[in-house]
């Protein structure tokens, strides 16, 4: 009876989070503010949903909107180990949940050939010491608190995503040799993807949905002002309100985030604190990669002149 | 209303509406919002949506049923609950309702408003625009629908009329002209172009945001009458990827442009994909040896070479009159697009006449502006501009007939609508002996086919497929199947 209270007791703390769980949602938003990520009311929200429901969240969105930069941000508010798994075409098993070790192995083997029997080398050299765990299993093997970030699930086959169904919805892994294991602890997981194929719905099912997308000027302003040092409010302001009007046109590819971060760098390093037709149209090259798209922009804040 | 029930009807109009919600995350959301208090509607609403939305383009009409079925519930909310006779009585009840919501600090102060003269709240609206102060934009926008969009309880009339009618009384094109002026006269100095231009961007977000407004107080005041299901079903919209080519309204049409561009880039990624893997290719002898010496010398783990299949050649020829246009444009964009796929792309247009418009495809790289040029340079007509398929493809088999091959695939795009002109289906069954394939696309429902003078069928026996393309995701299945 008190084995079972204990046991209860014990499952309590494992699903209610990493190392902290969060209260509010609100709590959640200034946390990720504290380490220099600003997130809106979705981001917080689904953010806040996941770490109490126990679920992982895939993020979609355009490229460099900051979905990598929330796992890692979620880690280092919750003081957790960042395990991340870079995911690619042809991407197996034994690189992403785990392999035998079998140069080990068969080193085991030659050292006692004639001492053991064959079942007793048989059970020893599938144990875990010969067992390599790849960040899947790590992560679901891990003592100490730790956030799982499968980057870009997107670029693997849809074979392959099965893999990940096991890990997603029990948060455990079965090895034919030994048996299963169940993680010690929730890990909240992560899964990002630039949207190049649709994703099946068997893996969308177990996550919760989150499409970030680029933020609204406010949001923009606040990040440009809090990640690039020594800029003015009166720029940053500027360099939103700009960004904005631009990705409103029909581009062949709209400014992320970050290159809008570059471009507020570079602003900084040539000394401008107001911007006039003549820099904006000189440094368009850093927030648009594309020729037709950079006369476009040129041509629609009529900077040509 | 208890919240198990208002939530087995919201998610049951997600479902009508299209939205695919599984059992499991109709569960998963039923625990979301346990642990969110519904009082936090910004919270509330993106658990749902965390939770039963799994595709960023359903999120509109996802926000559309949430708006319906969770909107603010209240009796300053309704139309009337009296008699027309009372009506008047219950307008004035209705504002002091209003008011005293705003004391609550909802529009904080908008008291009041109602007193004003109709300038006088124009000219209010244009302080709130010009300084973006959203409660007070959120207070003028209740107070215009209360005074211009003339509801009447009971009403069957869709919440686009009196969209329409408070819009009109406010004349926001006037008042974007009035602010930009009132802006230019602030500045201190004079402005650059680059600052009016942004200037004027920040107003119609502004207008834009406030239009909104108007339209979220109408719907409210809307389900407050005629109850969440039925307002749903007034405000049901298909998904964007299937929304039909030949009906779809100009908002949609922009909508289904945003939705085309990510489909190409995963349909390119995904047919590259197959192509790489979808056979072996022959024995690589030279990996396999080198392979071997792994092994001592022995093949162990044969290698083979990546297949590289042939890129077929396609060859559009699609009829661009007025009823079939949008959906020739959007085949257009969609093969133009993924040309990469293929190894040769030409295409063709024709009403009554045919033209060749490859040329404006490759001498830019805007695929919207190329469509533009295709549709203002294109020689497409020839008597009198109405479709005439068998004269062009006669004209077609005679100038360009040669250049099919076997390696081409040839797309014929359009509704067969003859206007009871001759068929020449002989120039389809030339084209079939001489192409590697000929399929044809036609917009239209299948049951409509071969009624009135559509002769899909006359010339669909002399292809390798006639296929019903009606939206996106028929479009898409085709493309696929094609490559």
């Amino acid at each position: 009876m008190a084995n079972a209270a204990k046991g209860a007791v014990a499952q309590a703390a494992s699903t209610a989070g990493t190392s902290t769980g969060f209260a509010s949602v609100e709590q959640v938003r200034s946390g990720l503010k504290g380490v220099n990520y600003l997130a809106d009311d979705g981001i917080a929200g689904v953010v806040y949903l996941a770490q109490r429901l126990g679920k992982p969240v895939l993020i979609e969105g355009p490229a460099g909107t900051g979905k990598t930069q929330l796992a890692k941000s979620v880690a280092e508010l919750t003081g957790a180990r960042l395990i991340r798994l870079q995911c690619y075409e042809g991407l197996d098993e034994s690189k992403a949940l785990y392999e035998w070790n079998y140069k080990k192995q068969l080193l085991r083997i030659q050292a006692d050939k004639k001492s053991d029997s064959w079942s007793a080398v048989h059970d020893d050299i599938f144990s875990s010491e010969f067992l390599l765990t790849r960040p899947l299993l790590e992560a679901i093997s891990a003592a100490d608190p730790v956030v799982l970030l499968i980057d870009e699930v997107d670029r693997v086959e849809v074979e392959t995503e099965a893999l990940l169904l096991e890990v997603l919805s029990e948060y455990q892994v079965s090895i034919p040799e030994l048996g299963t294991i169940t993680a010690k602890q929730i890990p909240m997981v992560f899964l990002t993807s630039n949207n190049t194929r649709e994703l099946s719905e068997a893996l969308k099912r177990r996550c919760l949905y989150l499409h970030v997308d680029y933020p609204d000027m406010e949001r923009e302003k606040e990040i440009v002002l809090a990640k690039v040092p020594d800029i003015s409010e009166n720029l940053a302001d500027q360099i939103a309100r700009i960004v904005r009007s631009i990705r409103q046109l029909d581009l062949k590819k709209a400014p992320s985030v970050s290159e809008t971060l570059d471009w507020a760098r570079t602003l900084i390093l040539l000394g401008v604190d107001h911007i006039d037709a003549q820099q904006a149209k000189e440094t368009l090259h850093v927030l648009l990669k594309y020729q037709t798209d950079i006369a476009k922009a040129a041509k629609e804040l009529s900077v040509d002149e | 209303m208890p919240i198990v029930d208002l939530m087995s009807g919201f998610v049951a109009e997600l479902r009508r509406a299209g939205l695919p919600v599984s059992l499991t995350e109709n569960l998963d959301a039923m625990e979301a919002v346990k642990v969110i208090p519904i009082e936090d509607r910004d919270a509330f609403k993106y658990a749902l949506g965390a939770t039963l939305v799994k595709n960023s383009s359903h999120w509109r009409v996802f926000e559309t049923i949430f708006e319906v079925y969770f909107s603010l519930r209240g009796s300053q909310y309704n139309i009337v609950n009296a008699t027309d006779e009372q009506a008047d009585e219950f307008w004035r009840d209705e504002q002091d309702q209003a008011q005293l919501g705003q004391g609550e600090g909802r529009g904080a102060g908008g008291g009041g408003l109602e007193a004003l003269t109709p300038e006088e709240l124009a000219n209010m609206l244009m302080r709130a625009l010009m300084q973006g102060d959203q409660a007070m934009m959120r207070a003028l926008a209740r107070q215009s629908v209360a005074r211009f969009a003339g509801m009447e309880p009971g009403r069957p009339v869709g919440g686009t009329y009196y969209l329409y009618r408070t819009l009109r009384n406010l004349d926001l094109d006037n008042m974007m002209a009035k602010l930009l002026e009132a802006n230019k006269a602030g500045a201190e100095r004079q402005m650059s172009s680059l600052e009016q231009r942004l200037a004027k961007d920040e107003y119609e977000q502004r207008i834009e945001q406030f239009k909104k407004e108007v339209e979220a107080e109408i719907r409210r005041r809307l389900v407050a009458d005629r109850g969440a299901e039925a307002m749903a079903k007034t405000l049901r919209k298909p998904l964007p990827e299937d929304v039909e080519f030949m009906h779809a309204s100009r908002e949609e049409m922009q909508g289904l442009k945003k939705a085309l561009f990510p489909l190409t880039r995963k349909l390119a990624a995904r047919l590259a994909r197959k192509r790489r893997h979808g056979r072996r290719g022959p024995l690589d002898f030279r990996n396999t040896v080198r392979h071997s010496l792994s092994y001592g010398g022995v093949p162990a783990e044969p290698k083979f070479k990546y297949p590289r299949p042939a890129k077929p050649e396609l060859m559009v020829v699609a009829d661009i009159s007025g009823s079939v246009a949008a959906f020739a444009r959007f085949t257009l964009m969609l093969v133009y697009a993924i040309q990469s796929q293929f190894s040769k792309v030409r295409s063709f247009v024709f009403i009554d006449g045919i033209d060749e418009v490859t040329k404006h495809f490759k001498a830019t790289e805007d695929i919207q502006e190329a469509i533009h040029k295709v549709n203002t340079e294109a020689d497409v007509v020839w008597v009198d501009g109405h479709s005439d398929y068998g004269h062009a493809f006669e004209v077609f088999w005679d100038r360009y007939g040669k250049d099919v091959n076997p390696k081409t695939t040839i797309l014929l795009l359009g509704d067969a609508r003859n206007n009871y002109h001759a068929s020449q289906s002989w120039v389809v069954k030339e084209m079939r002996k001489h192409a590697r394939h000929v399929y044809w696309l036609n917009p239209e429902p299948r049951s409509y086919w071969n009624t009135g003078d559509s002769i899909v069928g006359e010339y669909g026996g002399h292809t390798d497929g006639v296929y019903e393309c009606r939206n996106l995701r028929q479009l898409e299945g085709f493309v696929e199947k094609l490559v």
